[in-house]
């Protein structure tokens, strides 16, 4: 047993105290662009750390987010949406039966939305899992497009090309904070489970995994799974954040970002997914300058909008490259690494290995 | 519904497969010898395209000469694509490939909207491929018959290429073991490069064949054509040239059939190939012409 | 003594190429039996078909009476059939002590709903797979490598951490591919008798591939010989050692090299 375990412990609650009070002042006294921001980083967060399930812990490669995040959005948007609003935006096609009569609480509608993904999860590993998880990648890839396609042609169901609207800002900071702080605790301690150990033994070789009798075909649909079921809530949150939807919000674009934070903070860390998650949130917009016209020396540069998707492309290739630990590599933050760190700097930098 | 109808849309159907066709070779061939998803192939498609059109419209090139030069240029670039991201990851996991496979895949499609912007530009139809002959009742473009021609031409190339010669050998030998035919001194990576090349360039070969029909091309035309050719990859039995030229003949049918037997269908045409996927997948995971192989 | 488990008749073809044709065997309770055979013999080919890796084109696997044939690896693992692999494939960034704990994973009742929310079966399940873990270890010696990081094992100790994560599945036949290979006399003596002190404690039978000879004749019981996927030979190492096919397979592949 870990000795320090009461300090870690303390420290732990320490910090969510003081994440806590800086929400609470933030809620009250920070502008919408900064709550706006602060709410994409929890959001992200959250994804980035259950998309990590699948690919950094687990090594398949799914590029399925946005798909699950646009069947959370939908599922908890028709359900929390009043018969009348419906009614009243269903303007080609009316919504089909039982939708047009329901109405749920926000939180029924969020854990609907998260299940409602799991399932299509389900549905998907089941032929992929079976046969080659090679195949993950463009089956999500795939399946991407698939509900993009799905969500313009039911109108009955999702207003097809339209959208959704008037959707109620259910979400806020609490919510999503909350959101990333259960996700977090969740994927967390199942990485640390025997459950967990056994999902990073199929990272490292699937044929010996089997070999010490691990099913590794349920433990990677549990991975997808259980990161589809949190991708799913992300949407149903981000619907309610930006109270308006539509199928051409969700594209491959949602993913790249993820993949990106993923990459960043190493492949298989919790922690750096989190880290990376805020990095890149706040990165993106510290680089809206790229695409601003802008005078260097004698040089006009006109604006150049789509500059930073070139840049963050050019990064992911060349950390695949040069950098493939990314900043965590697959080492978790620990306050135990933090006071020996401490420990060594007190110690003198010339001592230190 | 009558026979003239049902040989036109069978017609329809193979002249568009035979597009996929021709993409998914490359597709295949990489997977065949790497085994990686190369997502930047439908890419590299759209980056022929663009070579074909700057040749005409910036250069005045005679568009034969623009084509072909396109198609060279192609191969080029697939070439710098292996040298510069590829081959530093081919040690590296599986899913570190892939990862870079993406990431080149979304810097081709970017830079593509800066440089070229994103609205579709008109592209260039010669003259005679223009005609619409009428063969027992069934109307082709001429433009079709050629782009079919040419199809089985390059095919016969390749499949020429991969057993006759011997490039062609040393890339079957790389596909069964990499590590031996490393030993046996021949020089994987140039084969390799050898075979992106090819691949590419019957990629910018079925793209600019593709743009022909439309006319227009865009900097994302690639992703849809792309993943529809990887699934005639996989339908055909990834690895196989031939089985990739089958697979995409059949999608290409099945896919225009759906559309004009269910009209109201029309709108699910882009998921046809996936629901295709997913049921070979679970039905026949080795794909029509694929086989088992020892590990 | 009674049967544990018996292959009839397995063959294996890929594609045109057969790997393995008609091969036999016949394991009784406690016995230690040796595949040998020059490489390419086919004899790796047939541990992947006995621990499930590969479908045999034909013929039976049985194992206490139960059919194999069509068995998933990690259902033949669990059981009762565990194996190592002619290169060692351990869980390079895991620590020691958790490759053995993953061993013990197969067979816990915990869902991952416990595992998460520990509810207090799963607490009990960790903490016995941790001490049973650490049991282990002290059996095959790495009880001070607990923490380590399995790659950085040396080699040796590498190879006995794998043959004691074969042993946390609890299996009732082992089979060892090349326990030997790359180890010095004085490893290799000391890989043996470990190898049949853990026989006694466990209760193993164990059937092994080996080209270390003299590690063969001394260890086995019994001898099979394998040439191009056929039985070429049978009987205790005294016999095996004066069969004339045996030497000229041997031989045959020297003049190849």
């Amino acid at each position: 047993m870990d000795p320090h375990r009461k300090r870690n412990q303390a420290l732990s609650l320490a910090a969510i105290a003081v994440v806590a009070a800086v929400l609470y002042f933030a809620d009250s006294g920070a502008s919408d662009y900064q709550i706006r921001i602060l709410n994409n980083c929890a959001i992200f967060a959250a994804l980035a750390v259950s998309y990590n399930l699948i690919n950094g812990v687990t090594g398949q490669f799914s590029l399925g987010p946005n798909a699950f995040l646009a069947i959370g959005a939908y599922t908890s948007a028709l359900l929390t949406m009043s018969p009348l609003e419906k009614e009243l935006s269903f303007i080609i096609d009316p919504v089909i039966w039982p939708l047009n009569e329901i109405q749920t609480p926000f939180y029924v509608s969020l854990l609907a939305a998260g299940s409602v993904s799991a399932l299509f999860g389900l549905l998907m590993g089941f032929p992929v899992f079976r046969v080659r998880g090679d195949y993950l990648a463009i089956v999500t890839l795939g399946f991407g497009e698939v509900v993009r396609v799905v969500a313009n042609n039911t109108q009955s169901v999702t207003n097809g090309p339209l959208g959704l609207k008037g959707i109620e800002a259910h979400t806020d900071l609490w919510w999503t904070s909350g959101f990333a702080l259960a996700t977090v605790f969740f994927v967390g301690r199942l990485v640390r489970s025997s459950y967990g150990m056994a999902l990073k033994a199929i990272r490292y070789d699937e044929t010996a995994a089997e070999a010490i009798g691990i099913n590794t075909f349920w433990h990677k649909m549990l991975a997808f799974i259980v990161s589809a079921f949190f991708a799913g809530i992300g949407g149903g949150l981000l619907a309610h954040l930006i109270t308006t939807i539509s199928p051409s919000l969700f594209t491959f674009f949602l993913t790249f970002n993820l993949l990106i934070i993923i990459v960043l903070g190493g492949l298989g860390s919790t922690t750096g997914a989190v880290l990376a998650a805020l990095l890149v949130t706040w990165g993106g917009e510290a680089l809206r300058f790229v695409e601003e016209p802008m005078q260097i020396g004698p040089l006009d540069i006109p604006g150049i909008p789509g500059m930073r998707m070139v840049i963050f492309s050019l990064l992911l290739v060349l950390m695949m490259i040069f950098a493939r630990q990314g900043i965590m590599g697959t080492r978790e933050f620990s306050w135990n690494a933090v006071f020996s760190g401490i420990r060594r700097l007190q110690r003198g930098p010339g001592k230190a290995k | 519904m009558d026979f003239s109808f049902l040989a036109q849309q069978v017609i329809n159907g193979i002249s568009l497969g035979g597009l996929y066709g021709l993409i998914a070779v490359g597709y295949t061939l990489v997977y065949g010898i790497l085994r990686l998803i190369n997502f930047a192939h439908g890419d590299i498609m759209m980056i022929g395209c663009y070579f074909a059109f700057y040749g005409i419209f910036m250069f005045s090139l005679p568009w034969w000469a623009s084509f072909l030069l396109a198609v060279i240029l192609t191969a080029a670039a697939g070439i710098l694509i292996d040298i510069g991201a590829y081959r530093p990851v081919r040690n590296a996991p599986r899913i570190s490939a892939l990862i870079t496979a993406i990431g080149v895949s979304f810097l081709l499609e970017n830079l593509g909207l800066v440089l070229f912007s994103g609205r579709p530009k008109a592209f260039y139809r010669p003259e005679f491929l223009s005609e619409i002959r009428e063969i027992a009742g069934v109307r082709i473009l001429d433009l079709n018959i050629w782009s079919f021609v040419l199809t089985l031409v390059l095919l016969g190339v390749i499949l020429f290429i991969i057993h006759d010669t011997r490039t062609g050998r040393a890339m079957r030998c790389i596909a069964y073991d990499m590590e031996t035919t490393k030993l046996m001194g021949v020089d994987v990576n140039r084969i390799i490069a050898l075979t992106f090349a090819i691949g590419s360039a019957a990629a910018a070969a079925g793209g600019i064949m593709w743009a022909m029909r439309y006319p227009q091309i865009n900097p994302l035309m690639g992703i849809i054509p792309g993943l529809k050719a990887f699934v005639a990859a996989v339908l055909g039995g990834i690895g196989n040239v031939t089985g990739a030229m089958l697979g995409g003949l059949l999608l290409g049918i099945i896919e225009i059939l759906l559309v004009a037997l269910r009209p109201d269908m029309a709108g699910y045409r882009d998921a046809i190939a996936f629901a295709i996927l997913i049921l070979i997948l679970l039905f026949r995971p080795t794909g029509l012409m694929g086989q088992k192989l020892p590990d | 003594m009674t049967e544990l488990f018996r292959a009839e008749n397995l063959t294996m073809q890929f594609g045109g190429l057969t790997a393995v044709s008609g091969f036999d065997l016949s394991l009784c309770r406690g016995e230690i039996v040796g595949l040998i055979g020059p490489n390419g013999a086919g004899k790796t080919t047939v541990f992947n078909m006995i621990a499930g890796y590969y479908t045999p084109s034909e013929g039976k696997i049985l194992f206490e009476g139960k059919v194999l044939n069509g068995k998933k690896a990690h259902e033949i693992t669990k059981l009762g059939i565990a194996r190592t692999f002619q290169n060692i494939r351990l869980f390079p960034d895991l620590k020691v002590i958790e490759n053995i704990m993953l061993a013990y994973h197969c067979r816990i009742r915990s869902s991952f709903f416990g595992a998460v929310f520990h509810f207090p079966l799963y607490r009990r399940e960790e903490e016995e797979m941790m001490r049973k873990a650490m049991l282990l270890l002290n059996e095959v010696g790495l009880a001070e490598s607990a923490e380590e990081q399995s790659s950085s094992l040396p080699y040796g100790k590498q190879r006995k951490l794998e043959i004691a994560r074969a042993l946390g599945t609890g299996p009732k036949l082992l089979l060892l591919d090349e326990p030997a290979a790359g180890m010095n006399p004085s490893e290799t003596q000391e890989l043996l008798d470990l190898i049949l002190r853990l026989k006694e404690d466990f209760g193993l039978t164990i059937l092994l591939i080996e080209h270390d000879m003299k590690f063969v004749m001394r260890i086995c019981e019994r001898i099979k010989v394998l040439d191009y996927g056929i039985t070429i030979a049978e009987g205790t190492p005294l016999e095996i050692q004066k069969d004339p096919k045996v030497i000229e397979a041997y031989l045959g592949e020297v003049r190849t090299c």
